[in-house]
């Protein structure tokens, strides 16, 4: 059951992958654009989000409401979001309206508006996306693990600051959509009811004649403190933990994901059977693995009642410092069964491929073939997670908290 | 693609669409129970049993119940609303007769008293999540603002008290009122092989018990029309809830209303969105239709700074007026049109998705519905249609609630809350 997966670079350096999946109707896109949230200026925190909004208040010959109607008409399920690294564009639509679609992408990339009378709105909207995470404990406490276990600026959140979006001025904006909204690098997927001559003749002649690069140069500041408590009247006290792993590419990489799927990748994992299950502490706890190029990390995060939460941090710290104690064959047979089992659903849906494809693209420059992943998750034992715990292990802990008091850890 | 449908002698009832390409199966067991069939005492039981039932039957621990389902790395969960509760799994198709064997299992739990005081833990904590959750706590609070003493305004988490007085003899009760074999429907699309599926589930639920079903208290209700603040000083955003009637979820104006609510108030392109979001107003704003048996609702939300927050409502209530006078135009209704059509074809593609439309149609509209039957039912909604809609169901007659810093919120129109 190997897909048919296509690729082309372009001479300007945009690169174009598909995946032709017969079985469904539809189809998705997914632009990266190499204009993540590390590019903002540090005095202007916010930026790639405001353009992000801005962007598509229209583009060619459509105006905002113009443009948002020709996008609602066919179909589209979209989204634009500003990452650390790119920004992403995604859409799903069925799979007829897919040419369509990708003729007024082209507009929104290569010739949008920025028109002026939109950014005082623009600039609310951001503010208010920030003042709302305050109402998100959740997704504050974890902004804030970024901010205190990363550098500068690899620490930024696409949110930003509110003297920084304060500061956002038209000129500024026009500049940096010039400086990273560039063809080379840029990466479009595109899984689904496809075929794939027509569809690179259409992008070939909706890209092909965009030229030049995009500035994607940044200088890391030095690593922050790595323990912090934000006081907040809250119903439950909020646990970020983080510490380092090996990245995508990595020898280790598939041992790593092991062993966070070791610790939770499931209902029968580690954290959430002895946080939750044997104690009852949480709703939720997890881990997750997340990778940049050349690091990657282990997220933690758990949410408990105030009088009870310390007791959270001490069990969860406890699994942590007990992976490199080695895990059990009857684990690894089930992480394996949960990865497998995604690897092929995701077979079944076209916005997880198109994801996947461009993800590969950006971080190893080729796109892993189902083959190969498979094996690699059949060649996971005991003995190799363990041996990967062991040279890796979970250590140099950052952890935020943020509720009424702080805790010990 | 084929459909089919069994009963067993005990009243249990089994459908299925099989999709020979599909990579996987997914199946679920559906309660017809939810919050509206608690009495005052049960609150929250309803969601606390849905969690119960993965703690352990006679055949399994708890931890087995969870290995069990991993060693075959189903994507599993279980969800609870106002009149259902499901219990769904997508597994490889080699992997469905061991599904089906935990499923049907962890049907029938044990609900041993010490899990029982494990997990009342955890349901605290989850209804402590929510709390911190301004919207999600002000969208529970305007249900019951809206449908005052009908059940469909019931919590369905309930209280840290409610969940502490509850004994396990009493959700043993309710467990044998509302899991009796009638009351369920087990649903399977993808593929799958149809006899041996319906063998599996008989030989696992054939000996269930029988009873009677049913709810009491099915009245279409058009909601109190109160207006209420809350004011907590320590949220940061105003969060707005609207609520006005919509036609119950066997009505044939289910998807007008549908088109409507997306019309009025989906995330792009919408009334709402170029009344409040485009201009920077709100950081979201959106009306939704909810279908429930007997009645329906539209929920019209939005999130704001606070000292904005009065104007927004002014606005709102001026595109629900305008809505409601005018009705809405062919260029809308197409548009609205177009994103659902693509979400339905999107929607049924996997076989998760497409188990639980099949499950959810073969409750609220009796019978079964192909992806075509949908995709037609939206193709043939007129203006005239939506016209009915809001004919019957106007939307500007709200129910309003607030929850935010605001000390004061005056309702447009009116002399203003405290």
């Amino acid at each position: 059951m190997q897909p048919e997966v296509y690729r082309h670079t372009f001479a300007n350096g945009m690169t174009l992958l598909a995946e032709r999946m017969e079985h469904v109707r539809s189809a998705a896109l997914n632009f990266l654009v190499p204009a993540g949230c590390i590019h903002d200026p540090s005095d202007r925190l916010g930026l790639g989000a405001v353009l992000a909004d801005l962007i598509t208040r229209g583009a060619g010959k459509r105006d905002s409401r113009e443009l948002t109607l020709a996008l609602d008409n066919l179909g589209l399920d979209r989204s634009e979001s500003v990452g650390l690294m790119h920004t992403r564009f995604w859409g799903a639509t069925v799979a007829r309206n897919l040419p369509a679609a990708l003729d007024l992408y082209a507009d929104i990339l290569r010739r949008p508006h920025l028109p002026d009378d939109e950014i005082d709105a623009v600039k609310a909207l951001a503010l208010q996306d920030l003042a709302g995470l305050e109402d998100e404990p959740r997704s504050k406490v974890l902004v804030e693990l970024r901010k205190h276990s990363y550098p500068t600026p690899l620490s930024n959140d696409h949110r930003g600051t509110v003297e920084g979006i304060e500061r956002l001025t038209a000129d500024g904006i026009r500049q940096q959509y010039r400086r990273l909204y560039q063809p080379a690098g840029l990466i479009l997927s595109v899984a689904g009811n496809i075929e794939w001559q027509p569809l690179l003749d259409r992008v070939g002649q909706l890209f092909g004649d965009w030229t030049g690069t995009a500035d994607t140069t940044y200088t890391l500041g030095p690593n922050p403190t790595n323990r912090a408590h934000l006081t907040k009247d809250l119903e439950q006290t909020q646990i970020g933990v983080v510490y380092d792993s090996v990245p995508i590419g990595h020898a280790d990489y598939y041992d790593a994901l092991g062993a966070v799927n070791v610790l939770s990748g499931n209902m029968s994992s580690r954290l959430f059977t002895e946080v939750r299950e044997k104690e009852g502490l949480c709703y939720s706890v997890w881990a997750t693995y997340q990778t940049l190029k050349d690091r990657a990390r282990v997220v933690c995060y758990a949410g408990s009642r105030n009088e009870r939460a310390q007791r959270t941090l001490d069990v969860l710290l406890r699994e942590l410092r007990r992976l490199p104690d080695g895990v059990e064959p009857d684990e690894v047979q089930r992480v394996q069964a949960g990865l497998k089992s995604s690897l092929i659903m995701q077979q079944e849906s076209t916005a997880g491929r198109a994801l996947s494809l461009a993800s590969d693209w950006y971080h190893l420059g080729r796109v892993r073939s189902f083959d190969e992943i498979r094996a690699a998750i059949d060649g996971l034992t005991p003995q190799s997670i363990g041996e990967h715990m062991r040279r890796c292990p979970p250590r140099d802990f950052t952890i935020v908290t943020l509720g009424p008091k702080p805790l010990v850890g | 693609m084929p459909f089919h449908r069994h009963t067993l002698s005990n009243g249990l009832q089994i459908i299925g669409e099989s999709s020979p390409s599909a990579r996987s199966a997914a199946l679920g067991f559906f309660v017809r129970t939810g919050s509206r069939d608690e009495t005052v005492e049960e609150c929250g039981v309803t969601h606390f049993l849905e969690h119960m039932v993965f703690k352990g039957t006679p055949r399994r621990t708890a931890f087995d119940v969870n290995r069990d389902f991993d060693a075959i790395g189903a994507d599993y969960n279980a969800f609870t609303s106002e009149e259902t509760t499901v219990f769904h799994a997508a597994v490889l198709p080699e992997y469905l007769p061991q599904a089906v064997d935990l499923l049907a299992d962890i049907m029938r739990p044990s609900l041993r008293q010490e899990d029982f005081e494990m997990e009342k833990q955890v349901i605290i904590e989850e209804i402590g999540m929510y709390e911190d959750q301004p919207m999600w706590s002000a969208y529970d609070r305007a249900k019951r603002l809206y449908f005052a003493d009908h059940n469909l305004g019931n919590s369905i988490l309930g209280t840290p008290q409610s969940i502490t007085d509850l004994t396990r003899d009493q959700m043993h009760a309710y467990f044998q009122r509302r899991y009796v074999a009638p009351n369920l429907l087990v649903a399977v699309a993808g593929n799958i092989d149809w006899p041996a599926f319906v063998a599996l589930v008989e030989k696992q639920c054939g000996q269930w018990e029988s009873g009677p079903i049913g709810r009491d208290g099915l009245v279409e209700t058009n909601g109190s029309c109160r207006f209420e603040l809350l004011t907590k000083e320590k949220v940061a955003q105003e969060h707005v809830i609207l609520i006005s009637s919509g036609p119950p979820a066997d009505s044939p104006l289910r998807h007008a209303a549908d088109l409507l609510g997306m019309a009025v108030g989906d995330d792009s392109g919408s009334r709402l969105y170029w009344a409040l979001v485009d201009p920077g107003l709100a950081d979201s704003a959106d009306c939704s239709f909810h279908e429930y048996e007997g009645t329906g609702a539209f929920y019209t939300s939005f999130s704001c700074q606070p000292e904005q927050s009065e104007e927004d409502l002014e606005l709102v209530l001026d595109v629900l007026r305008d809505v409601q006078d005018n009705g809405i135009s062919e260029e809308e209704l197409n548009q609205a049109r177009n994103k659902v059509l693509s979400r339905v074809v999107r929607g049924s593609e996997r076989p998760k998705g497409r188990m639980m439309a099949l499950g959810m149609n073969w409750i609220y509209q009796h019978g079964y519905r192909s992806v075509d039957d949908d995709l037609r039912a939206y193709e043939t909604v007129t203006l005239e249609t939506i016209d009915e809609v809001l004919e019957r169901y106007p939307l500007d007659r709200a129910t309003t609630f607030a929850l935010g810093p605001l000390a004061k919120l005056s309702l447009p129109g009116s002399n203003g809350a405290k």
